[in-house]
């Protein structure tokens, strides 16, 4: 039994006990056969999502993890699933927190720790947690974080949720947890969505930043590429060749609406959104060759922004708004190119190597993620554009598609493993890797969405 | 320390719900030494779960063009026209079917053509999707030249996007930077694009 430091009114930890009692009885009405099925169902449910699920493995760590105790979530047995377990996966994946020995055992949320306790176990940072049925048929998910050495709580939340909402609920816990320990933004609540390809089928798909909730907001049996996230992360901009030709739409993911964006004799192609979400940059090929031009997020107002005699794809809005990065073969070469986004002279930005492509400038546009070809072998590499030093951050050969993560320390790319294709993420400074991949299909154009609003 | 309890004869669902409502009742209730500071720092927060998606199934679209397009003993039932590496000029080679099939759009003025140019694997989609483009472009110049009417041509790319050969080497490369021809007979509901 737990040891509290400090007295603790007994009719409030005798209560905390019994309901653990409590669900043991309630189960005990239900007969064997219905708990059969139950479990059948849930286990038949289980298979056929993991079928279509990004796992995600974990394949480089951070120097510094803060070692981190998430204790079991005293009652959330009440939830279709535990909350700390989708809290740990989501600190230990971000690859700045080591998850230490955190008993197996819940505790009282409303009771001070045993700091000593925990800093034995070598724990820096300590969250308990409680999940309360609310009279009302939705549950009171209640945390606190507290700094071990400090013996200080740093901060706790309660949510009132439904109980489908408990991986939601996790992840904003994540997030509060994030922040407090490193001071910026986490990105657990957000979503990516990518492409899907098993056998013919094609699928966009929108997942959890952990892969989790996996769904599909469009399917096809011809290409669909390019995806991106519309600046307020309600609708996908892409490329689908269902009419055997590349179109642009704009897809509201909520209302499954879609509406063409460009549509113009011969290709339509590479969407990028405006940061205020007015307008995209796409590539025409309708005046000859293949040129930028900006267009209405409604498909309307047309109009040039580059002009040259060779390709010009791939733009990029810097979050700014004003600069418009993207690759041009110009040079002779494919390179990238950044020009003021109302359009006017470029300017080269790549110069190593022969062949650097599709460049993401980073949150705070400090940053450029692109791909360079080095001896035949495609690498993400990011460049620092102050400093104009390249670093390359992977040792794949076929990486593609890099997409920031709104807080900009992971990117997000597709690669290949054992010649399928798989999305991979590596943080800024190379050092944390993550693999993402879906068993017995193609995944990649990996895009990660803004923070939720 | 459980023993009172074991006596309850409490069993319910209802009787949970009582049982965490006293464990909340008594979070709230107890005095500041008790609890930790900040109990609960701000409360209710709200989650908001990402919306569900609604899906969207495309459909496919295909339809019958003259026999003479798909006949195997037909010289224009070969479509394809491939390239060389880093190469956007027709070889020699295809200039027999490239002017076949310029004949038969002569001759057939409702008839469309969708060119479709392709690119290999290697390096970036929408970098590929140019280079793919720029094959199509050549070979819709070439049927120009050789007398077709600019509206009966569309050149279009598929970049990497689809390639006849699914092979890492250089012999599905070769397959897949190509040029394929599509018809539709512009009076008809449907054609093969």
């Amino acid at each position: 039994m737990y040891n509290f430091p400090f007295p603790v009114p007994a009719d409030c930890f005798l209560a905390a006990e019994l309901s653990g009692q409590r669900i043991g009885a309630t189960l005990m009405h239900f007969s064997l056969r219905n708990l059969l099925s139950l479990l059948l169902a849930a286990l038949a449910l289980l298979a056929l999502s993991a079928h279509a699920q990004l796992s995600i493995e974990i394949t480089g760590a951070g120097a510094n993890r803060i070692p981190t105790a998430i204790v079991d979530f005293q009652g959330e047995g009440l939830l279709p699933q535990g909350v700390a377990n989708v809290v740990r996966a989501d600190l230990e994946r971000s690859g700045l927190f080591k998850m230490v020995e955190n008993g197996g055992k819940a505790l009282p949320e409303s009771a001070q720790p045993a700091f000593s306790d925990w800093k034995n176990r070598g724990a820096d940072a300590l969250v308990v947690g409680s999940v309360l049925a609310a009279a009302d048929g939705r549950y009171e998910v209640r945390f606190r974080l507290y700094d071990v050495q400090k013996q200080a709580q740093l901060t706790g939340f309660t949510y009132l949720i439904g109980a489908g909402q408990y991986r939601a609920t996790a992840h904003r816990i994540s997030d509060v947890i994030y922040e407090k320990l490193m001071g910026e933004p986490g990105i657990f609540s957000t979503r990516i969505a990518y492409v899907m390809k098993s056998g013919k089928r094609y699928e966009l798909q929108i997942a959890d930043a952990d892969g989790g909730n996996p769904q599909t907001a469009l399917a096809s049996h011809e290409p669909i590429m390019s995806p991106v996230w519309s600046p307020d992360g309600t609708r996908l901009a892409y490329v689908s060749f269902e009419a055997k030709k590349p179109v642009v739409y704009v897809h509201s993911l909520t209302t499954g609406q879609r509406h063409v964006v460009a549509n113009f004799k011969g290709s339509n192609s590479a969407p990028a959104w405006s940061p205020d979400g007015t307008k995209l940059a796409v590539v025409l090929t309708k005046d000859g060759g293949s040129q930028m031009f900006a267009v209405n997020a409604d498909g309307s107002g047309v109009r040039r922004l580059s002009s040259s005699s060779g390709i010009d794809t791939e733009p990029r809005y810097a979050p700014d708004g004003q600069t418009l990065y993207f690759t041009s073969d110009r040079g002779g070469s494919p390179q990238i190119y950044r020009l003021p986004a109302v359009g006017g002279d470029a300017q080269r930005i790549t110069f190593e190597g022969n062949y650097n492509v599709t460049p993401r400038p980073s949150p705070d546009g400090k940053t450029l993620a692109f791909i360079s070809r080095n001896s035949g072998r495609f690498q993400l590499a990011v460049l620092d554009l102050a400093s104009r030093q390249v670093q390359i951050l992977t040792d794949s050969a076929k990486d593609e598609s890099p997409s920031f993560a709104p807080n900009g320390r992971m990117i997000l790319y597709a690669s290949e493993v054992g010649g399928r294709g798989v999305l991979a993420a590596v943080s800024l400074d190379g050092r944390v890797k993550q693999k993402l991949s879906i068993h017995a299909a193609d995944v990649r154009e990996p895009t990660w969405s803004p923070f939720q609003k | 320390m459980n023993a009172p309890y074991r006596h309850m004869p409490v069993r319910t669902l209802v009787g949970m719900l009582t049982v965490a409502a006293m464990v909340a009742g008594c979070a709230t209730a107890n005095s500041p030494e008790q609890t930790p500071a900040n109990v609960v720092d701000r409360s209710p927060g709200t989650v908001v779960s990402p919306p569900a998606i609604a899906p969207i199934t495309t459909e496919g679209m295909n339809g019958k063009v003259l026999a003479i397009l798909t006949d195997p003993k037909s010289a224009l039932s070969k479509r394809s026209v491939y390239f060389d590496y880093d190469q956007y000029v027709i070889k020699d080679e295809f200039k027999p079917l490239v002017d076949a099939h310029a004949k038969f759009l002569a001759s057939q003025p409702n008839y469309r053509m969708l060119i479709q140019g392709n690119a290999d694997e290697r390096g970036s989609r929408e970098y590929n999707l140019a280079l793919g483009q720029k094959r199509a472009d050549t070979l819709r110049q070439a049927l120009k030249l050789l007398g077709v009417r600019e509206a009966q041509l569309e050149s279009v790319s598929l970049g990497k996007e689809k390639p006849k050969n699914e092979g890492h080497d250089e012999a599905a490369w070769a397959e897949n930077r190509r040029d394929d021809m599509l018809y539709r007979d512009s009076t008809k509901p449907a054609g093969e694009f």
